[in-house]
C-alpha cells in the first residue's frame, strides 16, 4: 500500500497540534510545574493561535537552503580578502562589540527558548519556542562563522566567549539574558519573545546590519539577510504571546504591564552599546542613534502600544526618560569606554574633525554644549602625547552594572544617583528604573556579580590590573586595548593599502 | 517585594556584603559637573582610613589630570554623603564620620564648571 499524500493542512495539525498526548498517570501540575508561579492564570491553552504555521519538515528545507546561500558568500568573502574592504580598520571594532556581546546572547536565547518550550502547557507555544530556539542557535554559529574571518586579521576576537563571561562591560549583556533565563517562563517570554525581539530588536540588528552594508562588511550583511525571515518569525510569537496573556486573564495585565516596564528599561540600557556603536564606531554612518530611536521606538512603538491599549497597558514608565535620554546617550556611552579603553577588548578613538561636525549638526540640543569641548581636550592631550585614561576603576549600577555615567535629564551635565537601603546595605543605581527593578525583587539583585567589586573582592585574577586584564580576561595588552591610534589593527591596516597602492603602481608601470 | 520564585522564601546571596572586601571596604567618590572623568569612582580601603588621606591621595591619584585640579580651594568645596550635605572631619576616620561601606560621597568644587564651562 502507498502512503498517502497528506494535504498541508494535516500535515501541519500532524505535525504541530497533534504532538500533544493525553497525560493519563500523571497529575499536570507535576509536568509543567513552573506554570503557575508567576502569578499567570492561564484558562484555555487551545485558544493560543499559532503565531506562523510551520512544519518541522519545511523547517529544515527552509533553513538548509538559507546556509547553503550564506556560506557560499562567507567563502567568497573570504577568498577575496573582504577584510580589506571595510570602510576602514576602525569600522571592525563594531564587530568586536557584536561578537563579544550580542553573538553569545544568541547561545542564551537558544537555551532560554529550549527551556520555556519544555514548561508551558499548550502544544502551540512550545513548538514555537522549541523552533525558535533552533533558530537562535543557528544565529550563534553563523555569527562566529561569518565574523572568524576578521579574527585571522584584527585583534580582540579569539577570546570572544571567555571574555562575555568575565569583562566588566560584557557583564552588561550578559547579566541581562541571565535576568530573564533566571526568571520565570513567561516573565523570559515578555522579557525576550516580546520586549526584545518584538519592541527593541530592530534598534539592535538593523543598526548593526545596515552599519555592516555602509561600511563594506559583507559577510556580516549577508548574516542579517540571512536571519531576516527569522526575526519576523520572532517577532509574531513576541506579539502572540503578550496578547494570549492579556486575553486569558485580566489578573494579568498588572503583572505583564510591570514585565514591560522592567523590560523596557533593561533592553534600553544594554542599547547603550548599540548607540555608541551607531554615532562613534561606524566610519561611514548610517543615521544617528536619535534618529534610529525616534524611527524605531517612538513611531513604531508608539503605535504598537497605542493597538494594546484596548487590553489597558500602557507606554513603558520609562519611556519618557529614555526619550530624553537619546540626545545623550551615545556621548555618554563613548565617553566610558574612551576613559576605560585600556580595559577594554577593542579600541576607540576621538571622532576626527569631519565626524565632530557630523554629531553637531546630529544632535543640535546637545553635542556643542555638552560633549564637544571634552572630547576637543581629550584630542589635544593626546596630540601631547597623555591620552587620557582614567586611572580609576568606576562605579556600577546594581542593576544594569553599566558604569554610572548616565546624567539626570533635567541638569544633563549631574550624574543621576540612586539609592536603596537593603537589610542594612546600601545599593546604588544609575536611574529610577534600574532602583526600582532591584526594590521590586531586591533578593534577585543582591546577587549581582559587579565586575569592580569582585576585582576587590579578589576573585579576577589578582591585585594588579594586569592580573585582571591579561590573566583574568586574556585580553592582549597593548593589541586588544588602548585607542585605534597606534594600535597594530591600524598599523597592519595602513601596511595593507600601502602594499595595495604598490601593487597598483607597478601594473600600471608595467 | 519577594521574588516570585519557585521555592518558597526565596533568599540570594548578598555577593558584596562588606565581610567579603578583607577588612576593606567600598568607597565611591565622584567631582560634581567634572565629567571628563566619566563616572564616580570606586575604591576598596579600610574603615579606619581618615579622611585627610582621601584628599591626599585617593582623589589626586583620581583627578588631578583635570586641568581645574590646581585650582580647586579646598575651604569652598561642598561635600554630600549619600545624598546629604556634609561636613567632613579631617583626621577622624571613615567610619567615625559615618562614611560607610558602598557610601557615596561627592564633592562639588564652586566656581569651576568643567572644561570651558561644559560640566565636563
Ligand atoms: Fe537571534
Ligand atoms: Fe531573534
Ligand atoms: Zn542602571
Amino acid at each position: 500500500m502507498s502512503p498517502k499524500k497528506l494535504s498541508l493542512k494535516e500535515k501541519y495539525s500532524l505535525l504541530t497540534r497533534d504532538l500533544e498526548w493525553e497525560y493519563s498517570y500523571r497529575d499536570y501540575k507535576e509536568i509543567f510545574p513552573q506554570e503557575e508561579f508567576e502569578g499567570i492564570k492561564i484558562t484555555d491553552w487551545s485558544k493560543w493561535e499559532d503565531p506562523f504555521r510551520l512544519t518541522m519538515d519545511a523547517y529544515w528545507k527552509y533553513q538548509a537552503e538559507k546556509e547553503k546561500k550564506l556560506y557560499a558568500i562567507f567563502d567568497a568573502f573570504a577568498q577575496n580578502n573582504g577584510q580589506l574592504n571595510v570602510a576602514d580598520a576602525r569600522y571592525v571594532n563594531a564587530v568586536k562589540l557584536f561578537l563579544t556581546g550580542v553573538s553569545p546572547l544568541e547561545y542564551q536565547a537558544y537555551s532560554g527558548f529550549a527551556q520555556v518550550g519544555r514548561q508551558f502547557g499548550g502544544v502551540g507555544a512550545r513548538v514555537a519556542c522549541q523552533m525558535q530556539s533552533l533558530d537562535e542557535l543557528r544565529h550563534v554559529q553563523t555569527q562566529i562563522h561569518a565574523m572568524s574571518h576578521y579574527n585571522k586579521f584584527f585583534d580582540g576576537l579569539s577570546e570572544f566567549n571567555h571574555m562575555h563571561d568575565r569583562v566588566w562591560y560584557l557583564s552588561v549583556p550578559k547579566s541581562f539574558f541571565d535576568d530573564a533565563r533566571s526568571a520565570g517562563p513567561f516573565e523570559y517570554m515578555v522579557a525576550i519573545g516580546f520586549s526584545f525581539e518584538y519592541v527593541l530588536t530592530n534598534l539592535l540588528f538593523v543598526p548593526f546590519m545596515s552599519g555592516a552594508a555602509y561600511n563594506g562588511d559583507m559577510a556580516t550583511v549577508t548574516f542579517g539577510f540571512s536571519a531576516q525571515s527569522d526575526e519576523a518569525r520572532h517577532m509574531t510569537l513576541g506579539l502572540e504571546i503578550i496578547k494570549f496573556l492579556l486575553e486569558q486573564h485580566p489578573d494579568n495585565v498588572p503583572i505583564v504591564q510591570r514585565w514591560i516596564n522592567k523590560w523596557f528599561w533593561r533592553g534600553t540600557r544594554v542599547l547603550t552599546l548599540v548607540a555608541m556603536m551607531m554615532d562613534y564606531m561606524l566610519p561611514n554612518r548610517v543615521m544617528s542613534w536619535k534618529e534610529a530611536f525616534e524611527v524605531y521606538f517612538e513611531e513604531a512603538g508608539g503605535a504598537l502600544f497605542k493597538d494594546l491599549a484596548r487590553y489597558g497597558i500602557e507606554m513603558p514608565v520609562y519611556a519618557e526618560t529614555a526619550i530624553a535620554e537619546k540626545e545623550h546617550l551615545s556621548h555618554q556611552a563613548w565617553s566610558i569606554f574612551y576613559n576605560y579603553t585600556h580595559a577594554a577588548a577593542f579600541h576607540t578613538w576621538m571622532p576626527n574633525e569631519r565626524e565632530m561636525d557630523w554629531l553637531s549638526e546630529k544632535y543640535p540640543n546637545t553635542f556643542d554644549r555638552y560633549y564637544r569641548a571634552r572630547f576637543e581636550h581629550w584630542r589635544e592631550m593626546e596630540r601631547a602625547g597623555e591620552r587620557f585614561y582614567n586611572p580609576t576603576l568606576p562605579m556600577l549600577c546594581q542593576t544594569c552594572q553599566i558604569p554610572m555615567g548616565f546624567t539626570e535629564m533635567d541638569n544633563p551635565t549631574l550624574i543621576a544617583y540612586r539609592q536603596s537601603v537593603f537589610q542594612g546595605e546600601r545599593y546604588n543605581f544609575c536611574s529610577d528604573g534600574c532602583k526600582d527593578i532591584f526594590d521590586h525583587e531586591p533578593q534577585k539583585y543582591v546577587q549581582s556579580w559587579l565586575p569592580v567589586h569582585q576585582i576587590f573582592q579578589g576573585n579576577c585574577g589578582g591585585a594588579e590590573m594586569e592580573d585582571v586584564l591579561a590573566g583574568y580576561y586574556r585580553m592582549n595588552l597593548g593589541t586588544d586595548n588602548l585607542d585605534f591610534h597606534g594600535s597594530p589593527d591600524e598599523q597592519r591596516w595602513n601596511h595593507w593599502h600601502n602594499l595595495q597602492t604598490a601593487a597598483e603602481q607597478m601594473k600600471k608601470a608595467s | 517585594m519577594a521574588v516570585a520564585a519557585i521555592t518558597d522564601n526565596y533568599a540570594g546571596e548578598r555577593l558584596d556584603r562588606v565581610e567579603n572586601f578583607h577588612g576593606n571596604q567600598v568607597i565611591y567618590i565622584g567631582w560634581d559637573y567634572h565629567l571628563m572623568f566619566c563616572a564616580p569612582v570606586a575604591f576598596a580601603i579600610s574603615p579606619d582610613t581618615p579622611f585627610d588621606r582621601l584628599l591626599e591621595e585617593l582623589i589626586p591619584g583620581a583627578y588631578s589630570q583635570h586641568p581645574e585640579f590646581e585650582r580647586i580651594d579646598w575651604d569652598s568645596v561642598q561635600w554630600i554623603l549619600n545624598g546629604e550635605a556634609f561636613t567632613p572631619e579631617l583626621d577622624a576616620s571613615l567610619a567615625a564620620q559615618g562614611i560607610d561601606h558602598k557610601s557615596i560621597l561627592r564633592f562639588n568644587t564652586p566656581g569651576l564648571g568643567g572644561i570651558q564651562g561644559s560640566g565636563s
